[in-house]
């Protein structure tokens, strides 16, 4: 399917996800902010749906709804359906999992995150480290 | 019965679904339906095996679509002896944590029990599945389960060490997510029999470089390799000790069970030895793995912190003889899932015993309880003896075919490591002994019968059978690790 | 050769293993416990001498019990020299059952019933090591009875007993996992075998001169219980241990395994053959002689005489080890037969011991002088003791000695023949003083008038005149020990 796609095009895609999770890594290693840090997180994981979701495109196809099948019966099945002509749902589908994982994800995150705040009344990392170091 | 591969994932699921209903209406009602969810599935397992073991290999198609359109559950003899592993393991834990858990998390007995049968239903899908992106799910649904227990444990350390826990964990899981797009991408397909028929025609491809550097990497951070440990030894010692029960023998031993699945099933001896030149930087990067563990269990001045430390000092054992990229070392390698799931499942079974009746298990907490506790002692002691290797427990023949392994590819640093850290561990359980050994009679001798009897205060029974239980297996596995070897890994291998 | 499959081994292993849950339980009566520990130490000895006849009729009694990997099983194979070390081991732990009964209770000592129990497990150890066919089952044993020990040697639970356990382990377990198991691993990985057989497991060619001798010295060094220098020290350390454990383990049972071990790597891993093809006898005869003349002149030295008798027994193992390594006929019988004559006379010294110690508290030679006239029985027993570890006659260690000698002769080995003289010279300097102070000597509280006898009591008194007397019967009967070794040697 990739030798369809213009060259360019490719690399503008597969740089564009890259960048993206180089941010969101950045954030998750390098802010102080526990909250900073569940976004980075949450770019994170964007990237790699934004990855699977393009690699299932493809030029001038369309969705892949069959229209020549509706109504038709068994007999509609008559036309040829080239799979050039309408993307690769898998891809697609495979993400809508992925998306339900990240969200599950961010949301476990981010009640961790209140308890956090709860108990020490920080989201800070140094101040957090401080604490406990303290005890 | 044809659709016991299927019970073993589907029974602890469905049980999960009904303990966290029965929960609403009663919280005690979940614990026999865990039990039983459980049960079923152990037998199922040993069922799977035996049949396993009598017939081959098992294609299980879920809802029968066939592959590589439909989900298909392969069931060969390595996974069906995780299998077992990680459902008798599960269902022993949760006998012994009646009591812990009503001790520890008694207010939130149900939630629990959910967690803890989605946690193993996670485990036991990841080990049964033949589909790539299946896989992630699944490792994601343990991931985060385990998320939820880390944080239902120590009440000022345990969310932040699960959260912790929750960024590298993410990290690791998308690496593996991104190297199976870069699969999907170069060979269409997301069935491991499929893509490994498609991918020795692409040997030279970049694409595929990239996408198994990509999936080790996120094995790898999932199974705490060093120095990717960092989150393991405070997520694993501050989650309620019934969890971490668990979780310290299963969870890494997955993550191998994985790595040695693509690196059997997926990839290929012949890609991975010969195409690629990286064999020899893994070994290292174990051997690391192995010494580090060790020097920093050293350091530590909690006992389930140490034995934490030990779990990182363990994973370099099998990640060094899988990539020994030879016959003996990979056999090491699959014992050692099997030996290390059972020896630190041993331990921890000890460690909540004290935990039980200590609240904490700081080395200092330890004085005198070789008198006080007898026999949780003598199942630690077992278990320590199998970590160092001293036979005829099980940890010794693992370790006697790392090391054959090591020697036939002439690997010496790494033989070395396994020796070193033999006698690091040996330092290390030697030192908890002295002090529970001799700690309360330093003064004066400890003349006169009278003197020495200090009052037993034991675990309750239930988790005292378990611990003897699985420390006399200690024992019988080791004995048995030839027939293990004969029956199960060789043939797998071949 | 004929072989016969039988569980007699295994019986002989594990009966006095399977006690120990009774004598657990029992732990509340003494008396019942201790009838126990007869019981199930007859039985042990029963089996072990039943075995005796089919061994002396040159057969062998075989078990393989688990196969772990084509060549290392853990399995049985009773031969000539395993049956010599079983019967010593089996006879002297009934023996020492009694004595520690009188000892234990006649210091009142504290967790009585995790003495024995240990003290069981490390007899069935020290058993299995004796029957093991390959070197991975006598590995097993030989860590199971390193840990078994640990509780025995640390039994005071006092801050010195836990140096010197941390000592033990220190070099017993370090060396064993250090030395002992790379070693064992690597000749698997060369050969694919471990099986004990006379004419050694490496093909001809296999092993190259220097990685023979990196072998044998990790083998060496590596069976730390053998006290060779400089992983010796664990001995004396462990000497703060109940006298009953210094007397069976640490002057039979765990450093004769050590021993043991050693004679088996000679014998039965290289092969006389190819070590006397490499000449690595004179090598392994060096080290044993150091040890044997240095440890001898420690010995002069020590006031306290459990370590006397500690530095006394590491000198007496290098016997062991020198007259294997002449790799002659005359010297391998001298070397083998002395696992047994050096038992029973080393065994009666530390009887000796611990009687003086029950009976007066006494541990230093310098308060004993005079003691002879209050205890004559016991100091005569120490006196054949004695003679039996000099090596004079009418004591078994005469038999040893002489035949070591004539095996130096045999390799043509004169200095070493000066070795085994002078060290004879220095035992009987470090002994005979302690015998003529306690009868000559005067002690320091009492004045002239007849002295009233005051021996320590019969549990202790019995079995310590028991060993004596066996020692002096071996130098007119050695014929049994001799003809297993030959046997268990192929030198017949």
């Amino acid at each position: 399917m990739t030798d369809l796609l213009p060259l360019i095009v490719a690399k503008y895609n597969y740089w564009l996800y890259v960048i993206l999770m180089m941010i969101g890594l950045y954030a998750m290693i390098a802010k102080n902010n526990l909250i900073k840090k569940l976004v980075g997180m949450n770019i994170f994981q964007t990237a790699i749906i934004l990855f699977y979701v393009s690699i299932g495109y493809k030029k001038d196809a369309t969705i892949p709804i069959i229209q020549s099948a509706h109504g038709g019966g068994h007999g509609a099945h008559e036309a040829a359906i080239h799979a050039a002509d309408y993307i690769n749902p898998l891809p697609h589908v495979l993400m809508l999992t992925a998306i339900v994982v990240s969200v599950a994800t961010f949301g476990v995150a981010m009640a961790l995150a209140v308890r956090v705040y709860q108990r020490y009344q920080t989201l800070e990392e140094d101040e957090l480290r401080m604490r406990l170091s303290e005890k | 019965m044809d659709n016991y591969p299927a019970l073993i994932v589907v029974a602890p699921l469905l049980a999960a679904l009904f303990a966290g209903i029965a929960a609403w209406i009663e919280e005690r009602l979940s614990y026999p339906i865990a039990v039983i969810g459980l049960a079923i599935s152990t037998f199922s397992a040993i069922m799977t095996l035996m049949t396993v073991i009598a017939s081959g290999t098992i294609h299980y198609r879920m809802a029968g679509w066939a592959p590589p359109m439909g989900i298909e559950y392969r069931i060969d003899l390595l996974n069906a002896m995780v299998l077992l592993l990680v459902s008798g393991i599960a269902f022993l834990n949760l006998i012994a944590s009646y009591k812990s858990v009503e001790q520890e998390t008694s207010d939130r007995a149900g939630s629990f029990y959910t967690i803890y049968l989605l946690f193993v239903t996670g485990l036991l899908g990841v080990t049964a599945t033949g589909d790539l992106f299946n896989l992630y799910v699944l490792i994601e649904i343990t991931s985060l389960t385990s998320y939820a227990m880390v944080a239902l444990g120590d009440k000022d350390r345990g969310p932040l060490a699960s959260l912790n826990y929750v960024f590298i964990g993410v990290i690791g899981a998308s690496f593996y997510l991104l190297g199976v797009g870069y699969l999907y991408l170069i060979t269409g397909s997301l069935n491991m029999m499929d893509v490994a028929g498609i991918l020795p025609a692409l040997k030279g491809s970049s694409t595929v470089l990239v996408a198994f550097i990509l999936c080790m990497i996120g094995v790898w951070i999932k199974m705490a390799l060093f120095p990717m440990h960092v989150w393991l030894p405070n997520a694993y010692s501050y989650s309620p000790v019934a969890f971490a029960r668990m979780v310290a023998p299963l969870m890494t031993k997955v993550m191998v069970y994985v790595m040695i699945r693509l690196m059997v099933t997926v990839f290929g001896f012949e890609y991975i030895f010969e195409t690629l030149n990286i064999a020899d930087a893994v070994v290292w990067l174990a051997t690391l793995a192995i010494l580090a563990g060790g020097v920093m269990a050293l350091a530590q001045k909690n006992l389930k912190k140490m034995l934490t430390y030990i779990i990182v000092c363990e994973i370099g054992y099998m990640v060094g003889g899988a990539w020994m990229g030879n016959q003996l070392g990979m056999t090491g390698a699959i014992l050692h899932i099997l030996n290390d799931a059972i020896m630190t499942f041993a331990l921890f079974l000890a460690v909540g015993n004290m935990v039980y009746k200590l609240k904490k298990v700081d080395l200092t907490d330890l004085k005198g309880l070789f008198g006080k506790m007898p026999w949780t002692m003598t199942g630690f002691v077992l278990a320590a003896f199998s970590i160092i290797g001293v036979p005829p427990t099980c940890g010794f023949f693992s370790k006697w075919y790392l090391i054959l392994g090591a020697l036939e590819k002439g690997a010496y640093h790494f033989a070395a490591a396994l020796i070193i850290s033999s006698l690091i561990c040996a330092v290390l359980f030697f030192k908890v002994f002295e002090i529970c050994f001799f700690e309360p009679m330093s003064e004066g001798h400890g003349h006169g019968e009278s003197h020495s009897q200090v009052a037993i205060e034991e675990a309750p029974i239930s988790m005292l059978i378990i611990t003897g239980f699985v420390s006399l297996s200690l024992i019988v596995v080791g004995l048995y690790s030839g027939t293990i070897v004969n029956t199960i890994i060789l043939p797998f291998l071949k | 050769m004929e072989t016969i499959v039988s569980v007699k081994p295994l019986l002989a292993v594990l009966v006095t293993l399977f006690v120990i849950p009774i004598l657990v339980s029992s732990s509340s009566k003494p008396n019942v416990r201790e009838s126990w520990i007869f019981i199930a130490g007859t039985i042990k000895l029963l089996l072990v001498l039943s075995m005796l006849p089919v061994i002396l009729e040159g057969k062998q009694i075989v078990l393989t019990l688990f196969e772990i990997a084509p060549g290392a099983a853990i399995a049985f194979r009773v031969d000539g020299l395993g049956m010599l070390f079983a019967i010593v081991a089996a006879s002297l732990y009934l023996v020492t059952s009694v004595y520690s009964i009188g000892y234990m209770r006649g210091l009142d000592e504290h967790g009585q019933t995790r003495f024995v129990s240990f003290f069981a497990l490390a007899i069935s150890a020290t058993i299995g090591a004796a029957f093991s066919a390959n070197l991975m089952t006598l590995y097993l044993f030989y860590e199971v009875l390193s840990l078994a020990t640990y509780p025995l040697v640390t039994h005071h639970q006092d801050a010195n007993s836990r140096l010197s356990g941390r000592r033990y382990l220190t070099f017993i377990l370090g060396t064993s996992i250090g030395l002992v198991l790379p070693a064992m691993i690597y000749c698997y990985s060369v050969t694919g075998t471990l099986e004990f057989s006379t004419a050694g497991i490496f093909a001809a060619g296999e092993l190259s001169k220097p990685a023979a001798t990196v072998l044998l010295l990790m083998f060496v060094f590596g069976f730390a219980k053998a006290g060779i220098m400089p992983f010796h020290t664990w001995l004396p350390a462990a000497m703060v241990a109940p006298t009953p454990v210094s007397a069976l383990l640490h002057a039979v049972a765990v450093v004769k395994v050590g021993v043991f071990s050693i004679v088996r790597i000679i014998t039965g891993i290289f092969g006389v053959e190819l070590l006397s093809e490499f000449n690595l006898g004179v090598m392994v005869m060096t080290i044993a002689s150091v040890t044997i003349l240095v440890s001898s002149c420690i010995a002069l030295s020590q006031d306290e005489l459990k370590r006397r008798l500690a530095f006394s027994t590491i000198s007496q193992l290098s016997y062991i080890v020198f007259g294997v390594a002449l790799l002659t006929p005359q010297g391998l019988l001298g070397g083998v037969i002395h696992i047994a004559m050096h038992a029973f006379g080393k065994i009666t010294l530390f009887f000796c011991a611990g009687a003086i110690f029950v009976a007066t508290g006494k541990k230093y030679i310098s308060q004993m002088s005079g003691l002879g006239k209050k205890m004559p029985f016991t100091f005569a027993a120490f006196f054949i003791g004695a003679l039996g570890v000099i090596g004079l006659p009418p004591s078994g260690g005469f038999y040893s000695k002489w035949n070591l000698i004539l095996g130096t002769l045999e390799a043509q080995q004169t200095i070493f023949m000066l070795v085994l003289l002078l060290s004879s010279f220095l035992n009987a300097f470090y002994f005979l003083p302690i015998i003529y102070k306690g009868f000559f000597g005067k002690s320091e509280e009492e004045g002239d008038g007849p002295v009233k006898i005051q021996e320590a009591n019969l549990c202790l008194l019995i079995p310590l005149m028991f060993t004596a007397f066996i020692s002096i019967v071996l130098f007119f009967y050695p014929t049994v020990f001799v003809k297993l070794i030959n046997i268990g040697l192929g030198l017949l």
